[in-house]
């Protein structure tokens, strides 16, 4: 039988990932961008399990406008990423230290 | 066991399999590809859960565009991965520390008492429609909302487009609207002068 408890344990596990993926993959922009993604559908999936179980179809809303935002971000950050990739020939994180932060 | 269980502890891990794919493998590409899996994986969870709009959103609108545009982009810059791999086993310890802290002080709660019980939702009627639900509250209650996310929407084609187009300065082109318009006064002159005498 099926629980609450079994959908809410797999979005956190998923989650967990996510934030281990950001840990292991700080150089890299590409994954890191990737592990938001993976973040936002952990999160996305508490949103439809409660939706489900509360019998209310507002969470479900939330989710689409989620994913709305979420398709915005990721374009953007991509073209920053290119547009970075064509000035400098690289996308390494040590090599962006042009505002000497 | 029942039917819905068995599905759900397949897809979900398939989905926790492919998730530490995505952060572990070397290759970006494939790093895309068992993202696409993940989410694959995840909107068949979420049709167990009877939202099927989503779902089939999450399929279309992810699989479709999102890592369509990912692996684009990926395979268009020329990355060295052995740079970006860096740090890569010396951060292990500490993100697996967060990561066990994380997931056991959320199953602790989780898998507590009142989440367990919580009472299954009855089941639905057989002609009941989940995109009809979700299209009667977003167009009604969610109006505006849904104007400003279609706003989001726009602002991010413009700035995806007018951050990568780019004028090529370096290069000679014709422009031939400039050469339809041209006057023969441009081009031809007609001067008097005296004439030449021998």
């Amino acid at each position: 039988m099926l629980t609450l408890s079994h959908f809410l344990v797999f979005g956190a596990v998923l989650f967990a990932i996510s934030v281990v993926g950001i840990f292991l993959n700080r150089k890299n922009l590409i994954v890191l961008l990737m592990a938001i993604e993976l973040m936002l559908l952990a999160v996305n999936t508490n949103f439809v399990a409660f939706s489900h179980y509360l019998g209310d179809i507002h969470g479900q809303i939330f989710v689409f406008f989620i994913l709305t935002v979420a398709a915005a971000e990721s374009a953007i950050g991509l073209a920053i990423l290119v547009v970075l990739f064509r000035n400098r020939r690289t996308i390494h994180v040590d090599d962006l230290d042009q505002l000497k932060g | 066991m029942e039917f819905q269980t068995v599905v759900f502890y397949l897809f979900g891990a398939i989905a926790v399999a492919a998730a530490l794919g995505v952060i572990v493998v070397r290759n970006p590409v494939h790093a895309a590809l068992f993202l696409v899996l993940a989410f694959f994986s995840s909107a068949a969870i979420w049709l167990l859960l009877e939202a099927e709009f989503l779902a089939i959103a999450l399929v279309l609108v992810y699989v479709g565009a999102v890592m369509v545009l990912f692996l684009f982009v990926v395979m268009m810059l020329d990355i060295n991965v052995d740079r970006l791999r860096e740090g890569f086993w010396s951060n292990l310890p500490l993100g697996l520390l967060v990561a066990a802290v994380l997931v056991v002080e959320m199953v602790l709660v989780l898998t507590g008492d009142f989440f367990r019980k919580w009472p299954a939702p009855a089941p639905l009627p057989a002609d009941a429609s989940n995109t009809a639900d979700i299209g009667r509250v977003l167009y009604t209650v969610y109006a505006y909302p849904f104007e400003i996310a279609a706003l989001v929407l726009l602002v991010a084609m413009v700035a995806a487009v007018s951050l990568t187009l780019r004028k090529r300065k370096d290069v000679r082109h014709l422009d031939p609207a400039e050469q339809v318009k041209v006057k023969a006064s441009e081009r031809l002159r007609v001067i008097s002068m005296p004439a030449e005498k021998e």
